[in-house]
């Protein structure tokens, strides 16, 4: 039954915490929108809860081994292609940022909604009425 | 969590707009001082911004004021002999403050200002809701 439970939430979980990790990159974006030379963040949000969800990533088991890439269930962090860059060599494109930060609050809210449908679910079958 | 980061890297990117506002509001104000010479002319003021680099990844990066500089604009010169700052030659030096840049520069501080004030709220709502979770 745990397992079961497991399997219930978490891919939800999973995808709150790349939203979360998405969020802190574009609310970053913004942050700097108007620092020189600053680069422009984003993940691939497909790409990063497949990440997330791989159920056995490469683990380093001995001094030697070589790091490979960012660390296990850590997504990849890409930059962003500017549409038009700004002389100080700013990648912030403000509405942009805006519009993605505004999606991934919205996802972030029906990720929500769908773990409290599903605990609310639970709690009838528990309840048995 | 780490969207308790992007309170304070919005809070820091507000603090910097506001050390930008700042700035223009003291070139606005001294926009029509004059001097008796170039050298001691009121020149424009500006924040230059730099990024904090989070130490952790996955943690939202600040901004912080690197430094402020001052504007490189010759500042006007202007013949006004009866002018008590006059100098020997009759001339009175304007400040190089150039009001439609400011007033640009403004507006922009105050956008930068209120997008960073939306993404503190949104994530607060967030926040809200995750604690909320399952009621």
């Amino acid at each position: 039954m745990t397992r079961g439970i497991d399997a219930l939430f978490a891919p939800h979980e999973r995808a709150l915490g790349v939203l979360d990790r998405r969020l802190s990159l574009l609310g970053s974006n913004l942050a700097n929108a108007d620092t020189p030379g600053y680069k422009a963040r984003d993940l691939d949000f497909r790409a990063a809860l497949e990440t997330a969800s791989a159920s056995a990533p490469m683990a380093r088991t001995h001094g030697g081994h070589l790091a490979t890439g960012p660390a296990a269930g850590e997504p990849d962090v890409l930059y962003r292609v500017p549409l038009a860059p700004s002389l100080d060599g700013n990648t912030v494109d403000t509405h942009q940022e805006k519009a993605a930060f505004a999606e991934a609050a919205v996802r972030y809210e029906s990720t929500l909604t769908f773990l409290s449908r599903r605990i609310s679910g639970l709690k009838t079958v528990l309840r048995g009425e | 969590m780490s969207l308790f980061g992007i309170f304070d890297a919005a809070g820091s990117a507000m603090s910097a707009q506001t050390v930008r506002l700042n700035t223009v509001a003291s070139n606005l104000a001294n926009a029509d001082v004059v001097a008796p010479d170039a050298q001691s002319a009121y020149r424009a003021r500006m924040p230059v911004f730099a990024s904090v680099l989070s130490e952790q990844a996955g943690a939202a990066d600040g901004v912080r004021v690197d430094r402020l500089v001052l504007s490189e604009a010759e500042p006007q010169r202007e013949y006004a002999p009866e002018h008590p700052q006059a100098d020997a030659e009759g001339y009175v030096w304007h400040s190089n403050v150039n009001v439609v840049e400011e007033m640009a520069n403004m507006t922009s501080a105050s956008r930068s200002y209120q997008s960073s004030v939306e993404v503190v709220s949104t994530v607060k709502r967030l926040m809200l809701a995750t604690l909320r979770m399952g009621q």
